[in-house]
């Protein structure tokens, strides 16, 4: 599965664009039920094609001119932006000031890149085991939120490919939302602020708000294996050194000496634990808040959000079933129920599905006649028999879900509307 | 008169139904008014709104807002204007009825323009502020039903199920129980300032805001509202410009200071320039003061300082002769030549006097032009010493001034609004020669209104950002000839 090799990319994309890219399921997304006029019409893509040639403000008429084009031209990644007032293709011939962003899903970018002040085994584009749990807590914390605080009830989650996941917002009250409340949304979901230059990033005050409670929570069922065990964050004097760093000097010395006499992280958090605590009994110490010992999980494990991305109506984001030109790998929607065993090693690669097509196919083509008709078929069953079926699969029960919602919302108001004529009748 | 357009409806308005038109004090002033006026009573109205809205800028400059002070004067005003404020009072359809019109009448002299429509907004939302602070508990409830805003308190029920997360999550509500803490239900997105600072408890999609924290969100909402009925009025402004009775009204409002602008002279020629030192001492604001003795010592002022003493000198009485008179004396004294004054200075002062280019008869500036334009800096004397200078520095002068200790520290409430340099010099006379209005302490100039200690806040930028725009006219052209700088 290993092998990718970015050279064969050209054959590969052609390969997956024309027989497993499913385009059918991706329509019925961003379509959402054609219940808005245009709405498909007026979204804007782009490409980056070989060479690293950027476009913009593409669009398509409909299903068949989205695959037409996407063969056509063979793009290295495909970016998702906004739906606009006029179709973005034609966004030269608008009025000036006339074209512009009406609405797009809530969207998040959560990068690995971004902890790497905190994770020991990796840094920048590197991914490994011990540090994929990082994406994991922060998965089911903001899903959490997202879903219990704030009703939002389709929620895609992807894997970009290399070394973060997004998430795609798609209720429709949500992709109305104005670019202020999107801001405040990461806000509310902010907790770990401040760059290189400060040392303690999270500061708790004397109420503590449920949502912070309940991502502790959380934290608190991963946070001995993934930290005390896997990070070993209290291994040695340089790196619990940094811990202390976040805690009151006058507490230094005690927990030095604690952790010279222990053996493992394990014991030494037991005693940071113990030493917090007493202290914060004691002494009503301003610049550092009653929760000391929640302060530090937070810092190593809390989610870190990138603004830039959420608020922006026009932002522009990878598109789920995109290829990482880097790392091969698909960008696949996670299955939520089975996030904690979802292993971004495990993600099929371009190069090894376009294999499997190939052995597959190589057996059935002694068995079709007709290879025009065939093609048709082909294509609706071919990522069924690779690597790549499961991953639809969640994709297709994620469209479901919105399907239901719209049955839903319509039969609410023909209900309403129904009442409402036999009320006047 | 009659308003042609959607927004204007016809209705006649019957006697009995005066007090359930008005039902409380203060409203969002979502229904334009729908019934005839006079035009002199259309223009008494927008006067009387303009200044309540100028005293609600100026008091938000002067005090916190919020405080003692802030509350009961803006509540004076309110009163001598006789717009509604208060409920639970007699007779309150008539100040009711002037604040609804008034109201409406101003948002089509104010949303000309982004400076205007932000000022507007920004003096309207403070009154309403105002008044909602003074709203009964009981009263809340109803009047938030009235305004048709999605506010609900949810059921006791409710609120046990959900005590604690609620207790955590605000700020404004202590100790560990709700009592009986009304909390509203409403939708998280216009819940934003508190939801985004996590200062609120959300749960699917809902905020539950304890009552306390309702006050900011409804003055958002207001905000919004206001914000697009401005836009809107806007477009159909054109149509309502073309009444030539409302133009010249419309246009002069937005730019108008509505108190004496001290420009009409009753007492021209009445000063003698062998007087004005004794009156710098005896009747001059300390700023006049200041600049007095500036130029004396210096034999020279620069252009801020000139502007703001020259002008103010033509408002207690100098003539254009005088004044001419009384710079060149005294620039001469600096060794400057009197050719190069009459080349380089003289013309300005007339053309201050309207005499020249433009002619237009600049009026003396106001305290709050004085306060918000062209801060002082190195080698200046203009400005307010009330705003401008060092505390410390402040009370050594007016020590200096021979003020009795008790008058520097406190500021006290000298009986007038006092906005006017020019007003300071005739109150000041009036009081020496044996006028009227005695005031508390009679003898001395009184330490006048603005403290020392003037907040800068974010308020002062939008006032001066509407300052400008409505002052501008003033100024235009006049930068251009003052050439000489030093």
């Amino acid at each position: 599965m290993e092998t990718f090799d970015p050279t064969e990319l050209p054959e590969l994309l052609k390969l997956y664009y024309r027989r497993l890219f499913p385009y059918s399921q991706y329509y019925r997304w961003l379509n959402y039920g054609g219940v808005i006029k245009n709405y498909f019409q007026h979204r804007e893509f782009s490409f980056t094609l070989k060479d690293d040639i950027y476009i913009r403000y593409q669009s398509f008429n409909n299903q068949s001119d989205l695959e037409k084009e996407m063969q056509k031209m063979n793009p290295y990644k495909i970016d998702i932006g906004a739906v606009y007032s006029h179709r973005p293709n034609q966004h030269n011939t608008v009025k000036l000031g006339a074209f512009q962003a009406q609405e797009k899903e809530l969207v998040f970018d959560i990068d690995m890149t971004d902890y790497d002040d905190v994770r020991r085994c990796c840094s920048s584009a590197d991914i490994c085991p011990k540090c994929w749990t990082l994406m994991t807590m922060a998965i089911r914390i903001i899903d959490r939120a997202l879903k219990e605080d704030f009703g939002f009830k389709h929620r895609l989650w992807v894997y970009s490919g290399r070394r973060g996941v997004h998430c795609w917002v798609c209720d429709e009250s949500v992709r109305k939302l104005s670019s202020a409340v999107r801001s405040g949304i990461v806000e509310y979901l902010s907790l770990v602020k401040g760059g290189q230059d400060v040392k303690k990033k999270v500061h708790l005050s004397e109420k503590i708000h449920p949502f912070i409670r309940k991502s502790i929570n959380i934290i608190k069922k991963y946070f001995e294996e993934y930290a005390l065990v896997n990070q070993d964050i209290l291994e040695n004097k340089e790196s619990w050194d940094k811990i202390l760093a976040l805690v009151p000097e006058t507490i230094h010395d005690e927990l030095q000496q604690s952790f010279q006499k222990s053996h493992n992280s394990l014991q030494r958090w037991e005693h940071l634990k113990k030493v917090a605590s007493r202290y914060q009994n004691n002494i009503k110490n301003d610049k550092y808040g009653p929760w000391l010992e929640w302060e530090i999980m937070l810092q190593y494990c809390f989610p870190r959000l990138d603004i830039n991305v959420s608020k922006g109506i026009n932002h522009l984001l990878k598109s789920p079933f995109s290829v990482h030109p880097k790392t091969g790998r698909i960008s696949v929607p996670i299955d939520l129920q089975k996030v904690d065993q979802f292993d971004p090693f495990t993600v099929p690669t371009i190069s090894f599905i376009c294999r499997e097509l190939d052995a597959i196919s190589t057996n059935e083509e002694e068995k079709e006649e007709n290879e025009a008709e065939s093609d048709v078929k082909h294509r609706t069953r071919d990522y069924k028999k690779t690597s790549l079926a499961p991953y639809v699969k969640v994709f297709e029960h994620f469209l479901e879900n919105l399907d239901k919602s719209r049955k839903g919302e319509l039969l609410k108001k023909s209900g309403k509307t129904l009442c409402l004529s036999l009320l006047s009748s | 008169m009659e308003f042609s357009g959607r927004k204007w409806r016809k209705l006649r308005l019957a006697g009995d139904q005066r007090n359930a038109s008005y039902p409380h004090c203060l409203q969002f002033y979502l229904q334009p008014p729908s019934e005839n006026i006079s035009l002199i009573e259309f223009e008494n109205l927008a006067i009387d709104r303009v200044k309540l809205l100028k005293s609600v800028e100026n008091l938000g400059v002067s005090y916190v807002k919020g405080t003692e002070q802030y509350q009961s004067k803006l509540e004076s005003e309110l009163r001598k204007l006789k717009f509604s404020y208060r409920e639970n009072l007699e007779d309150e359809y008539e100040p009711r009825r002037r604040d609804h019109i008034s109201h409406f009448i101003l948002r089509l002299a104010y949303c000309q323009s982004e400076e205007l429509r932000r000022w507007f907004i920004q003096q309207e939302m403070d009154l309403l502020r105002f008044r909602f602070s003074i709203l009964p508990k009981d009263k809340i409830q109803d009047f938030l039903k009235d305004s048709q805003l999605q506010f609900e308190a949810i059921s006791d029920e409710e609120k046990t199920l959900r005590e604690q997360e609620i207790v955590a999550s605000s700020p404004s509500l202590s100790g560990l129980k709700l009592g009986f803490e009304s909390i509203y239900k409403i939708p998280f997105a216009d819940a934003l300032d508190l939801f985004r600072g996590r200062k609120v408890y959300l749960e699917d999609g809902f905020a539950y805001v304890p009552l306390k924290d309702i006050v900011a969100i409804i003055l958002n909402e207001f905000r919004a509202k206001l914000s697009k009925a401005l836009a809107l009025t806007a477009r159909s402004l054109p149509a309502v410009q073309s009444d030539e009775r409302l133009q010249p009204l419309l246009n002069h409002l937005s730019h108008s200071y509505t108190g004496q602008d001290y420009s009409t002279q009753g007492n021209v020629g009445k000063i003698s320039l062998d007087q004005i030192d004794l009156l710098s001492t005896k009747s001059f604001p300390p700023c006049m003061r200041q600049l007095h003795k500036a130029l004396r010592e210096n034999h020279h002022l620069r252009h801020g300082g000139r502007m703001q003493y020259g002008l103010f000198l033509k408002g207690i009485g100098l003539t254009l002769e005088q004044a001419l008179q009384f710079w060149k004396q005294e620039f001469i004294k600096g060794k400057m030549d009197p050719d190069k004054f009459d080349k380089g200075y003289s013309y300005n002062i007339r053309h201050s006097f309207g005499k020249e280019g433009k002619r237009t008869d600049y009026t003396p500036f106001s305290c709050l032009k004085i306060i918000l334009s062209n801060p002082p800096s190195q080698g200046d004397y203009h400005g307010c010493p009330f705003r401008h200078s060092d505390p410390e520095l402040l009370k050594q002068k007016l020590q200096s001034y021979k003020i009795s200790p008790g008058g520097i520290s406190q500021v006290d409430d000298c009986g007038f609004s006092l906005n006017h340099p020019n007003q300071f010099f005739c109150e000041s006379q009036r009081i020496l020669n044996g006028g009227k209005d005695i005031k508390k302490e009679p003898i001395q100039p009184e330490t006048p209104q603005p403290k020392p200690s003037v907040q800068k806040t974010k308020d002062a930028s939008s006032a001066l950002a509407s300052l400008n725009s409505s002052l501008e006219m003033d100024m235009e052209g006049l930068e251009d000839y003052f050439s000489e700088d030093s």
